[in-house]
């Protein structure tokens, strides 16, 4: 062991502070006052200049938060949140009216993340992969604390019909739609960060579909938390109408701080008959630092709702990021032969934890459901896979099949894996399988062997370990996927 | 309506251990007295588990606790109708108390015999791994035990086959009885241990008994538990086990009868390269429940563990399968390994599954599965396409898949007694489609 440990040292020498998305932007920033009340609640309703019914809905999901307490199932240990210790609305004072008007503080960070916001960067070709590949042009909506700065490629989306905006923007412009959905597939008071989440959620994105269009590039959400002391509740609603499809991609990034964040987002799918809806996550919230200091809570309820017959959602997740994820992105699957997807790359190092899997919940015939898990362990990190099967008796037919894999690496993290299948349907097949394993030496060795070193070979056997999910991402996504597995993983190789 | 007797729900117990409390066997003994005392308090604080409890998700106890039951009667001579011997030697249990004049124990290299006889000496033993904080059940157990089977096994003694045979008459009123069985082999001694609880047909009772097996080094435990409780009747069974180095225990259970069941089974691997093999098969038809949870501690390094459990679902039944490993940070070089598989064959039945891996070791080889489904229609297709006719050929693949997990079984005359069971409960559900 006396090298494996060398190589900890030297790589831990190397990476400390690894987070390059760690920088914070001087940005003028109005906040409502600390606290959560109704008065706020108000507050940021006004900001909105929401209509009556959505302030009413806030306040009710707000009663029903206030007689929730926090759920403690989950695997996962943290002192207790101060809900009243922050701001529940901060957003950049000077808002643009278009695209040419964005700050041009907020422009650079989001070149500096990555993420050119004008439109023209990237159908130059400005805007390039990691590898240095120009890349195909994404319509990016960028949510910057509370609110979302920017939002591109409106004009060309709405020629084919789809709406891809704010979520702000949309309860201004499309009531009848977001009133319709909003809450249809996780309801205020589901559990108690969505109950907070509906009470003071600020952007997210809203995207629309018509019947029967492919939306013709992918549709992508940067979020950011830049202030102090805030917290980031967005909320996401997708409709894709029947026939349709959709690729959304998201990202996340904040600043490296001592401070816990809470990030409390909720996100809707719905998708009608012979609709689909990709998701995909790269979730790199600030993980905290090597000693478990600082780093976002990502308290997370996604649920996609499969309506229609023959549709589908699938979603892909990339978790390297945040201090602690709790997670599990669903699917309902009402329509006949519709079809949910589950997959996902969790990573824990340091003393980040993480509990997150999926339920899918099989209600009509012939439903199928995929679920690949892979959970990497290092340094500290607890890392569970919690997720759940439900065949309903109407559910004739109906197919599942979970693969859960964990990797270890090093002897103070864990690995754990808990699924629960109720099956209530004779004609359905559930099938589960998880394994648990180290990094085998033979494969260490013979990577070694052929000059690699101890470094790039985990690298490497992670990313074979993790492929059948990075698979799944777009391929602009799935480059800086794998990037960002090997960054996650520096300083904990043994 | 006698007071002190009656118990309905977690309240009607308490009552009855505050009636029974200085009557009880070892009332007089102040540690005894101490353990009884603290699982009351812990059973008062916990009462009867309802299914907001994480380990009482799938299994809903009300039934037990809306059930009066009354104590046991005072054994009365008639002629029980005892089922034929398993093995040369037995242990006879009558609604939880132990017959001598229905044992035969004579004879044997080890002591064997009633646990009410002996408390005395058991400071410190008893009670050593039960859990009744945690374990509700275990509490009530802890709180009311009367009786139980005590084996002690030297250093290298080969105990051969002992049968423990649980049986509840049929009384007026239901009774319930909590026997507390404990075992211990001392290095190298081996011992078969088959378990059989029966009653005739009609009788309605709670057999809640606990195990307290101890291991040590080397020695080996084969543990068969055959459940074919009366078909009205709750079996809440908890086992624990303690492992040491080099040691196995092979627990195999039949869940064939009960109304409601559960076979709660924890076992600590604490000493390097000790085994642990849990396998069972629950047959369900009617509106039966059965609950098979499983806790496997591995806090040693090099332990081995397998599980295998086999659950067949007719009528409107009910499976239930946990199944917990734990593996600690010091138990590197594990290598676990569970499965449960679970035929539905008829629409109305269910079957809920959680398998869990808790993993704090790195080089460890831990692996779970589950399925749940009916029958594959290829291997009927493949069976009629060699001219066997559907009925007969479902008949053969379900004994197939009964059969699995009693494959494993090495034990002869175990095993022998488990096919028997599993041939006869298939018979029974065979004539009951074909009425």
């Amino acid at each position: 062991m006396p090298a494996v440990n060398e190589t900890i040292e030297t790589v831990r020498s190397v990476t400390e502070g690894t987070y390059k998305w760690g920088f914070e932007t001087e940005i003028e920033t109005e906040f409502a006052p600390k606290g959560l009340n109704e008065d706020i609640i108000r507050f940021i309703s006004a900001k909105k200049g929401e209509p009556e019914w959505l302030l009413e809905w806030r306040l009710r999901a707000f009663k029903a938060w206030q007689a929730m307490s926090e759920p403690r199932w989950a695997a996962v240990r943290f002192p207790p949140i101060d809900y009243q210790d922050a701001h529940y609305y901060a957003a950049p004072k000077r808002r643009p009216k278009s695209l040419d008007e964005v700050d041009p503080e907020l422009l650079k960070t989001y070149a500096k993340l990555g993420i050119p916001l004008r439109e023209q960067e990237w159908l130059a070709g400005v805007a390039t992969s990691p590898d240095g590949a120009p890349r195909a042009p994404v319509a990016v909506d960028a949510v910057f604390d509370s609110v979302s700065v920017a939002t591109t490629f409106r004009e060309r989306l709405e020629k084919e019909g789809i709406i891809f905006c704010s979520i702000s923007e949309a309860v201004r412009e499309h009531p009848e739609l977001v009133r319709k959905y909003l809450g249809s597939v996780v309801p205020p008071a589901d559990n108690f960060y969505a109950a907070l989440n509906s009470a003071v959620f600020t952007d997210g994105s809203f995207v629309y579909i018509p019947k029967g269009v492919r939306c013709p590039m992918e549709l992508s959400t940067y979020f950011r938390i830049n202030a102090k002391s805030t917290g980031q509740f967005e909320r996401t609603l997708i409709i894709a109408e029947a026939g349709s499809y959709v690729s959304y991609l998201e990202g996340c990034t904040a600043p490296m701080r001592d401070e816990h964040q809470l990030h409390a987002a909720v996100v809707e799918l719905v998708a009608h008959d012979e609709a689909t809806i990709k998701y995909s996550t790269v979730q790199n919230w600030y993980p905290g630092d090597a000693e478990g200091r600082g780093g976002i809570y990502n308290f997370v309820t996604k649920r996609g709702a499969c309506r229609g017959a023959r549709s589908k959602i699938s979603w892909t997740q990339v978790e390297t990021g945040s201090a602690i994820t709790w997670k599990y992105p669903s699917c309902i699957l009402q329509g006949s032969d519709s079809v949910g997807e589950f997959y996902s790359v969790a990573i824990t190092n340091n003393f980040q934890q993480a509990d997150t899997g999926t339920k899918m919940i099989h209600l009509g015939p012939r439903t199928r459901s995929t679920i690949i898990s892979k959970g990497i362990s290092a340094g500290h990190g607890q890392n569970t896979y919690r997720g759940l099967v439900r065949i309903s008796p109407k559910a004739v037919g109906a197919r599942n099949f979970t693969q859960c894999d964990s990797l270890l690496i090093g002897d103070r993290c864990g690995a754990h894996t808990v699924p629960y299948i109720e099956n209530r349907c004779m004609s359905a097949k559930v099938e589960h399988e998880a394994t648990t394993s180290r990094i085998a030496e033979d494969q260490l060795f013979y990577c070694r062997s052929r000059g690699l070193s101890e470094e790039d070979a985990v690298g490497l056997i992670v990313n074979g370990f993790c492929r059948e999910v990075l698979k799944e991402l777009p391929m602009e996504f799935a480059v800086e996927a794998q990037k960002l597995l090997q960054i996650s993983l520096e300083g904990s190789v043994g | 309506m006698n007071l002190v007797t009656h118990a309905k729900g977690a309240a009607g117990f308490l009552h009855r251990f505050e009636g029974l409390r200085e009557r009880l066997p070892g009332a007089r003994l102040p540690w005894l007295a101490a353990l009884r005392d603290e699982a009351a308090e812990a059973f008062r604080a916990q009462g009867f588990p309802t299914r907001r409890v994480e380990a009482w998700k799938y299994t809903d106890l009300q039934p037990v606790a809306a059930a009066g039951f009354d104590e046991p009667l005072t054994p009365v001579d008639d002629a029980l109708d005892l089922p034929p011997a398993r093995a040369g030697a037995r242990a006879v249990f009558v609604d939880g108390r132990f017959r001598a004049d229905l044992s035969s124990l004579d004879g044997l290299p080890f002591a064997a015999g009633a646990l009410a006889q002996r408390l005395d000496a058991l400071a410190g033993r008893l009670g050593a791994l039960a859990r009744p904080a945690e374990e509700p059940m275990a509490a009530l157990n802890t709180m009311l035990f009367e009786d139980g089977l005590l084996l002690e096994l030297p250093e290298g003694a080969d105990g051969g086959v002992l049968e423990l045979l649980s049986l509840a008459t049929a009384s007026e009123r239901p009774a319930a009885f909590h026997p507390r069985h404990l075992i211990r082999l001392g290095r190298g001694a081996r011992l078969t241990l088959i378990e059989a609880a029966t009653a005739p047909e009609g009788a309605r009772y709670l057999h809640n008994p606990v195990f307290e097996i101890e291991l040590a080094e080397g020695a080996r435990l084969t543990h068969g538990r055959l459940q074919e409780e009366a078909a009205r009747a709750f079996q809440l069974a908890t086992v624990y086990a303690r492992v040491a180095a080099g040691a196995t225990y092979d627990n195999f259970t039949l869940n064939a009868g009960g109304r409601l069941v559960r076979n709660e089974i924890h076992v600590a691997l604490v000493g390097p390269r000790a085994a642990c093999h849990m396998n069972g098969a629950q047959l369900l038809a009617g509106e039966q429940h059965a609950d098979t949870t499983t806790a496997l501690e591995h806090a040693a390094p090099s332990c081995t563990s397998r599980q295998t459990y086999n659950t067949v679902l007719m009528g409107r039944s009910r499976g239930v399968f946990q199944g917990r490993i734990l593996v600690r940070q010091a138990a590197q070089k594990t290598d676990g390994y569970q499965m449960n598989r679970a035929l539905l064959l008829s629409p109305e039945a269910e079957m809920d599954s959680k398998p869990q891996l808790e993993i704090y070791a790195d080089d460890v080889k831990c692996s779970h599965g589950a399925t749940v489904g009916e029958l594959d229609p290829e291997q009927v297709f493949y069976l009629r396409s060699r001219g066997i006719p559907e009925g007969r050929a479902r008949a053969m693949l379900v004994e197939a898949f009964l059969h699995e997990a009693v494959e494993g079984v090495t034990d002869e005359p175990l095993r022998r007694a488990l096919d028997a069971a599993v041939a006869g409960w298939w018979a029974r559900q065979e004539e009951g489609l074909a009425a």
